[in-house]
């Protein structure tokens, strides 16, 4: 009986597998370069915003940034008081959120449990398209629709003029409408279809099985979307700059004029600043705000979804 | 609370304290007829050719069913031969299947369930269901219970805590979560929520209990002491079970309804079709049908 | 035995028996979400049709075939339309390029649980949430200015842009290879192909759908981008076409932009015309997507 010795070189590649073999791991390194690359960038956004940043807060004070209430920085002699930003971007925010929240429920509730599938095919759709206007547009759409005919129509409280947070904020939501429907939708359809059928099993109606069921169920999904909904409209600067005007307005009035913190740095890229100049500076430190902000809003809306998952089943 | 499967009679025992009317048995001869001029349980529920379609695909067809007052009824037979499906029909769930269309009639105490008589809201009020997954609302246990009658009526608190005592009583788990009724239903034993979703069905006040393979997500335990709940209720809440368990169909129910698949001329997936009908008894000790012999002895030998 | 608290009284029928006060409870509920249904389809529509009404007459030949002129009726956005092709082009094929590297790398090299990959998917997911205006602030900084010091040109914004559709080409990117199922891959291996081979011979090809629905995607949104670009000297009167990367330039959104501030009528009415051209061409390209995404699913 013949053994078959085999040599011990017998399974090992050569040649052109052999070259093969060593250009793939080459060409894994040049990959993991490129995909390092997503991670510079977030960096760079970090280190871009820091260092001007360090700069402006030595030139200007803190207790000045935080404590005064007239944002002129511009001007000769500049005034550096944040708040009229911050009051004019939470105004803007809290319109626009008023809207888009409870019309994006509303819109996910009817697609979830009472639309036919006729009228699902072409609701979603006109949500796509919606979704998919550009920001420059709704700022037209702003001033020669919403502007005039909505916002000075229905503002009583004061005279409303060509500029008004409430004509920004009513289209940044109408804005962002879509996208909350879709996010809030996810969350619903995520419920278990036996939970919804144990609720009408009890003899519940649509609507009672929407609030009862559904939307405790989908609670921290549709938080979620709500808060990624109010980072969305913090950041919004087009809209804003066409229809809220340049004027930071240390006001509540939702009526008037008012700069946001994204408008602001928009507005002051629109005019030359010189690099190192404070103008200059002011816009990093503007962003940095911004970017906290909203980070901080973006990482709120994860942890919610991922610490309320387990409640849930 | 027991069940003896000897050859001569059945005898049950139930609970004492329940036995507000002496439940007639049904058929204690060796040869069994269930129309044989005894008196029978008063018939509160039944299906006339009911069959129902999802699209074009005729799912399951000709069952003719009735289904009476104190008694359990169990439905059985291989999967995907529309017990699901049938039992759906008795409470219009299947209505929320857009596909489906449900032939032939359904009888509730005369009142075809299907007609313009018949509110669906209502008809799931008066015939409710329990699911074979537990499916308790990620809510309190309190609140999982009162959800029915907030959602049908305006029940004071006082009106509602009874309610909510009561039902969990009769479903076997008051004492186990009396001090903690606000916690999540969720902290509750797989068993525990089951009996829990029973509460739930039970605190509307229903008329018939449906059960869609209940135990085939618990263990034996919690099993046992499903059983036995189905055992005391039933003079309450006459039962419809569907159960791919033989034992369990031959232990705890009264009446058996054996379901098999067929493919008729044309069609290229299995229909399901009744093959026969009778009292437990019957349907285990001597078949009329050869397929419910094959399909008894095949699982049982 | 417990009395048993019934909220209805016994009935021999069942018709419904619901309260008013909860049928009219459902009634409202059904208003309101018809209420906000209705909004958004209003919204669309009086969007369109603001649009279309101040825009209609300025639609001739002439707006895509002049350069800006301080009067509208001559004013044409040829400029603007040949800026937005060289820009869009350009960060559309740099962001694919990037994006399929660091997709397949996460998806078929890496370890899945590995810590690098979740650290490169956090700081996707973190990119994906900064507001554009800010992608604005780092190309001002690093690439107009600062390290590369490219200036206000083509150069500047189509980097920009690549950075900001970056995680949205991503993210799709996976999902398209995703979906790629595993017997495909094992196929290959069992037939002695190496990872690589695997990838672009099978994975990639079969993915392509995937990717390019996911592309036209980003493409749809860098056509449609202004926030950054304002601040990237895309505003400045540009009359010519752009030359090369060095060149200055602007886009389609920045015009309109510009005219919609105009107070005269008739350049809004150019600023309007402008947002139909837009809205075509993002309209085509989503016509691209799904015909691609049609014909995908015929082949399974």
């Amino acid at each position: 009986m013949n053994t078959v010795v085999t040599s011990v070189g017998e399974l090992q590649p050569s040649g052109r597998k052999l070259r093969q073999q060593r250009t793939e791991r080459v060409i894994r390194v040049l990959l993991m370069i490129v995909a390092t690359s997503g991670v510079l960038v977030t960096t760079g956004v970090v280190v871009a915003l820091v260092r001007p940043t360090v700069e402006f807060f030595r030139a200007v004070s803190i207790s000045e940034f935080l404590g005064t209430t007239a944002w002129f920085p511009l001007y000769e002699p500049p005034d550096f008081g944040v708040w009229p930003l911050v009051i004019g971007t939470f105004s803007v925010m809290l319109v626009a959120v008023i809207i888009a929240v409870p019309g994006g429920l509303a819109i996910a509730f009817y697609l979830n449990q009472y639309a036919s599938d006729r009228v699902r095919r072409n609701l979603k759709p006109i949500l796509e398209i919606l979704a998919g206007v550009p920001t420059v547009v709704f700022g037209f759409f702003a001033i020669n629709f919403v502007g005039p005919n909505i916002a000075a129509k229905i503002w009583v409280f004061s005279d409303v003029g060509f500029y008004s947070a409430l004509s920004a904020g009513i289209t940044v939501g109408l804005m962002i409408l879509p996208m909350m429907t879709t996010l809030a939708e996810d969350a619903m359809a995520a419920v278990p279809r036996a939970l919804i059928e144990g609720s009408y099993a009890l003899g519940a109606t649509k609507r009672e099985t929407c609030t009862g069921v559904i939307f405790p169920a989908a609670l921290s999904g549709i938080i979620a979307a709500g808060v990624i909904a109010m980072s969305r409209a913090i950041g919004e600067t087009t809209i804003v700059l066409l229809a809220a005007g340049s004027t930071a307005n240390f006001s509540f009035d939702i009526g008037q004029p008012m700069q946001t913190m994204s408008s602001f740095i928009g507005f002051a890229g629109l005019g030359d600043q010189p690099t190192g100049s404070t103008g200059y500076q002011t816009i990093f430190a503007v962003g940095s705000l911004l970017f906290v902000i909203t980070f901080f809003l973006n990482m709120l809306s994860r942890r919610i979804v991922s610490k309320f998952r387990e409640v849930y089943e | 609370m027991v069940e003896d499967m000897s050859n001569a009679t059945i005898s049950k025992t139930t609970g004492g304290s329940r036995q507000s009317d002496s439940v007639v048995r049904v058929n204690l001869s060796s040869d069994s007829q269930s129309n044989s001029g005894k008196p029978q349980n008063e018939m509160i529920m039944q299906s006339v050719d009911l069959q129902v379609h999802y699209g074009d695909f005729l799912a399951v067809r000709d069952v003719n069913l009735t289904i009476h007052k104190g008694e359990i009824t169990a439905l059985i037979g291989p999967s995907g031969c529309g017990k699901s499906t049938i039992i759906r029909c008795f409470n219009r769930m299947n209505d929320l299947i857009p596909t489906a269309k449900v032939g032939g009639k359904v009888f509730y105490k005369g009142i075809d369930l299907y007609g313009p008589e018949a509110n669906a809201g209502e008809v799931r009020r008066r015939i409710g269901m329990v699911f074979q997954k537990p499916n308790p609302f990620p809510k309190s246990i309190y609140d999982n219970v009162a959800f029915g009658p907030r959602v049908n009526g305006k029940p004071t608190k006082a009106e509602t805590d009874e309610l909510v005592e009561s039902s969990l009583k009769r479903a076997a788990l008051w004492e186990e979560v009396k001090d903690r009724l606000k916690q999540s239903a969720f902290s509750l034993s797989g068993g525990q929520q089951q009996r829990l979703c029973i509460a739930r069905a039970l605190a509307v006040n229903p008329d018939v209990l449906l059960m869609d393979e209940p135990c085939s997500a618990l263990d034996p335990i919690a099993t046992a002491r499903i059983e036995d709940l189905m055992a005391e209720i039933k003079s309450e809440y006459p039962i419809v079970i569907v159960t791919h368990n033989m034992q369990q169909a031959a232990r705890v129910s009264d009446r058996t309804a054996f379901f098999n698949t067929e493919i008729g001329a044309n069609a290229t997936r299995p229909t399901g079709v009744l093959v026969e009908y009778d009292t437990t008894r019957k349907i285990f000790a001597n078949p009329s049908d050869t397929r419910t012999e094959q399909y008894i002895s095949g699982r049982m030998g | 035995m417990s009395s048993v608290v019934s909220a209805q009284p016994v009935a021999t029928d069942l018709h419904d028996t619901t309260s008013r006060s909860r049928k009219n409870l459902d009634k409202l509920f059904l208003g309101g979400l018809w209420i906000f249904t209705l909004l958004a389809i209003i919204t669309l529509v009086t969007l369109v049709g603001t649009t279309l009404l101040k825009g209609y007459s300025r639609l001739n030949l002439s707006l895509i075939t002049n350069f800006p002129s301080p009067f509208p009726e001559d004013a044409g956005i040829q400029a603007a339309i040949f800026g937005s092709i060289w820009v869009v082009v350009t960060s559309g094929l740099v962001s694919l390029f990037i994006a399929m590297g660091t997709a397949i790398y996460l998806e078929e090299f890496a370890d899945q649980g590995s810590r690098f990959n979740k650290l490169i998917t956090i700081n996707i997911q973190t990119l994906a949430g900064v507001p554009s205006i800010v992608f604005g602030i780092l190309g001002l900084a690093f690439v107009a200015r600062g390290w590369l010091g490219w200036g206000f040109t083509v150069g500047t914004a189509s980097a920009v842009l690549t950075m900001m559709v970056l995680p949205v080409m991503i993210v799709s990117a996976r999902e398209a290879l995703k979906a790629v199922p595993s017997s495909l891959r094992e196929g290959a291996y069992a037939l002695g192909a190496t990872r690589w081979q695997t990838i672009v011979k099978q994975v990639v090809p079969s993915a392509i759908p995937g990717i390019a629905t996911g592309s036209i995607l980003g493409v749809s949104r860098a056509l449609g981008e202004s926030a950054p670009l304002i601040l990237l000297g895309a505003l400045a009167y540009v009359s010519s076409n752009p030359a090369g990367f060095d060149s200055d330039y602007t886009v389609l959104p920045l015009v309109i932009l510009k005219y919609t501030q105009e107070a005269q009528e008739e350049f809004q009415a150019v600023g309007a015309a402008a947002i139909i051209v837009l809205l075509v061409l993002l309209i085509a390209l989503n016509m691209i997507a799904i015909v691609i995404r049609d014909k995908s699913r015929k082949s399974w």
